[in-house]
């Protein structure tokens, strides 16, 4: 594996192997080593063209605890906002000796670029690009979900996750269908049906528009984070409409299973696609996926990285 | 030029059938047979080589006046030469618009200075491509660049009532409307075909009703006002039956079809690689086959290029910043011979009809598009058609590079095109 761009990307036992690595790292980390040489003299780079700061953050941590040299090139006040091209950039971080780069973009496609145009050899992580993918916070959301609900197992057998709402804009919902479906779990997506995109049919999961009838057969849910610019889109008539019918409420959430957990990419708005009771409830495990974030992410570089030979 | 020595074309397969000379002196076919006396004319011998009609492009962006950076008049008719083409009409989205007698008199002036190809500027319907009132089509009718095909291509007539009052306003001088089909609400943002691909790619999806809509709309008001519509770029299969049924009704319509929706289809933007970024879309194989089927059996008229050049930059990144678009006029025999090789009933003289004839004929260039018969104007193009010419574009006389052929092997080579009695390309070079 020399680049993460999509889950794609990763076979099963991939997928398999960095959430194994994920946990032997959380392992040692708990045993008191807050830092491993693993990456010393390499140096990833963080290539923000979108304001994420915790998803910058997460990675930075993530490279610094593998003692990597970490570089962030931010959208602002970096010559990546003043319409150097995106070419020109790989380039340049070429010519630094970047082993790995971080990116993140508002175009689709900006990181499978960066990948397999030959501008830049480095390894490719994608941080999230466009309305395509964001395969760490899937990893990430698998490896939450694999503490709770699979803590022996290797895949997600029987499991039956819920993931709710705009599919369609949702980068997270694309990478974590993929990832979650590889895995074995019964994915069952919920929303409007002007947030699904056109072809979903097609996708490994099963298509709904209620999320009542579902909601007992739910292991996790998985609620999507509904943008500020689509409640004016007309996808749905009202923030209000949205949350009474998708919106993950205190009876909403009584009426899943016993155990069943309920997930966030964050950032929330709390009181549109999920009540603040809920989110900070015993069933949320909100706060941790953050914390396993770092974890993950922690394996990627290692196994991306740690593979090269110095030189 | 006066008194020239004329030119006597040895042993050419007419149309691709029987092989004759022809002899052209004084800008005209003069004699066609077997076996012509030589009387001093320059000889070519065309043994093997398929004489047809010389091509006419119907839908090329000749980017001059305005951006000069991608292509001009000049570059773009030596670009149109090189593929067979002795007339080109150049659509009016240029800075300034072609949306006064000023601007398309300018450029046909330029394209008769630059002396490849006839320019025949397509004027727009509304000033400024704005879609809100009509441009001065009267005064470019009347202008000495005689004006017949308007179109705000780049951009949809959207507004129902505009477009139906253009469809009126043209009947004066019996010109025809070539409608860019694009419901701009049903597009907004789009990326590429909407289907299961874009999903899956997370790109905003061009969807074929957007397309359909327009056309289904546009064949009801021009029955209804009793006119003539043209519709560009036709890219999927809903059209091409849509298509079908105006016709089968009388009703007046004609369409064209790009070489590359004949021929490629949406699964090549996997890499996101913009040289396929174009508008309409690259579609689904079922569109592409439907296309073929359509121009095969003339449900579509024409082949048009729509030629969009664009210079590198504008290529070179990220796809959704990337403009839409892609060379045409040096590859469209050869894309349009490629992607209808397995198509029954599609032989020379059908070549010559989408490319030449007809396209002349909507286009009302009334010395082009004729046929190869004594009498008519020299406008012949020569082809090779057993050579196969391996795609470089940094070998086109386009000034942009924007080909999504490049490294393709392509079936076919234009070899000689003759406008107006004189060589224009010899043995695939430009003429001086
Ligand atoms: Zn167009």
């Amino acid at each position: 594996m020399k680049h993460l761009v999509s889950i794609a990307d990763l076979t099963r036992s991939d997928a398999i192997s960095i959430l194994d690595t994920a946990a032997q790292l959380d392992q040692v980390t708990e045993q008191g080593a807050k830092k491993l040489p693993t990456l010393r003299g390499r140096t990833v780079v963080n290539l923000f063209y979108e304001d994420s700061t915790r998803t910058r953050l997460s990675f930075e941590l993530a490279a610094k605890r593998l003692s990597a040299d970490v570089i962030t090139f931010s959208a602002k006040g970096s010559s990546v906002s003043k319409g150097e091209s995106l070419k020109d950039t790989a380039l340049t971080l070429q010519s630094m000796g970047a082993d790995a780069v971080v990116i993140r973009h508002p175009a689709s496609g900006a990181a499978h670029q960066m990948a397999h145009t030959g501008w830049i050899s480095a390894h490719i992580i994608n941080a999230g690009d466009g309305t395509h993918e964001h395969p760490t916070q899937a990893l990430l959301d698998a490896y939450t979900i694999r503490r709770h609900l699979a803590p022996e197992g290797q895949d997600f057998e029987g499991l039956t996750i819920g993931i709710v709402g705009d599919v369609l804009h949702s980068r997270v919902a694309r990478s974590n269908i993929a990832l979650l479906s590889s895995l074995g779990a019964k994915v069952i997506v919920v929303g409007p049906p002007t947030l699904m995109p056109v072809g979903i049919e097609e996708w490994p999961c099963e298509i709904r528009y209620q999320l009542d009838d579902s909601l007992a057969e739910l292991d996790a849910i998985m609620m999507l984070r509904v943008q500020q610019e689509r409640m004016s889109g007309s996808f749905f008539p009202s923030s209000e409409e949205y949350s009474r019918e998708y919106g993950l409420n205190r009876s909403r959430a009584a009426r899943l299973p016993e155990g069943a957990i309920v997930l966030h990419p964050g950032p929330m708005n709390r009181g549109v696609e999920i009540s603040a009771e809920v989110a900070d409830s015993h069933r949320s495990v909100i706060t941790e996926q953050v914390a396993n974030g770092v974890k993950v992410r922690m394996a990627v570089l290692y196994i991306l990285i740690g593979g090269d030979t110095h030189g | 030029m006066a008194s020239s020595p004329g030119i006597l074309i040895q042993q050419s397969l007419l149309y691709g059938e029987s092989e004759v000379d022809i002899r052209i002196s004084n800008e005209r076919i003069t004699e066609i047979g077997p076996h012509l006396e030589h009387q001093g004319e320059e000889l070519i011998a065309a043994h093997d080589r398929v004489s047809l009609p010389a091509f006419v492009d119907l839908h090329t962006h000749l980017r001059e006046p305005g951006r000069e950076d991608a292509e001009t008049i000049r570059t773009g008719s030596m670009a149109a030469a090189l593929g067979g083409f002795s007339a080109v009409f150049a659509m009016a989205n240029t800075a300034p618009v072609a949306d006064t007698a000023g601007v398309v008199e300018q450029v046909f002036r330029l394209g008769h200075e630059a002396g490849y190809v006839d320019v025949f500027p397509v004027g727009a319907v509304t000033v400024g491509l704005a879609g809100e009132r009509l441009a001065e089509m009267g005064a470019m009718a009347n202008s000495a660049a005689h004006v017949r095909v308007f179109s705000d291509d780049g951009n949809c007539v959207s507004d129902p009532l505009l477009m139906r009052r253009a469809l009126e306003y043209v009947k004066t001088f019996g010109g025809v409307i070539a409608q860019h089909a694009q419901e701009p609400r049903l597009t907004e943002g789009a990326q590429m075909n909407e289907g299961e691909l874009s999903g899956l790619l997370g790109l905003t999806g061009w969807p074929a009703v957007a397309e359909e809509s327009i056309i289904a709309r546009d064949i009801l008001l021009t029955s209804h006002v009793q006119s003539r519509l043209h519709v560009c770029h036709v890219s999927t299969a809903g059209s091409v039956e849509l298509i079908r049924w105006a016709k089968s009704n009388g009703i007046d319509v004609t369409a064209e079809v790009t070489p590359h929706h004949l021929l490629l289809t949406e699964d090549l933007i996997r890499d996101y690689d913009p040289v396929y970024k174009v508008n309409p879309p690259l579609r689904t194989q079922a569109d592409v086959l439907a296309l073929r089927q359509g121009l095969s059996d003339g449900t579509i008229d024409i082949v048009a290029t729509d030629h969009a050049p664009h210079p590198h930059e504008s290529k070179d990144c990220e796809w959704n910043y990337a403009a839409f678009g892609m060379l045409g006029l040096e590859t469209a025999l050869g894309a349009v011979t490629l992607a209808m090789k397995n198509q029954s009933d599609w032989d020379w003289r059908t070549v010559a009809e989408r490319m030449s004839i007809t396209p002349a004929h909507i286009g009302q260039a009334r010395e082009h598009g004729r046929p190869l018969e004594v009498g008519e104007i020299a406008n012949i193009v020569l082809i090779d058609p057993t050579a196969e010419r391996l795609i470089d574009p940094h070998n086109f006389a386009s000034i942009s590079r924007n080909s999504p052929y490049a490294s393709m092997s392509l079936p076919t080579v234009v070899t000689d095109l003759i406008r107006r009695g004189h060589f224009i390309v010899r043995g695939g070079e430009l003429c001086a």
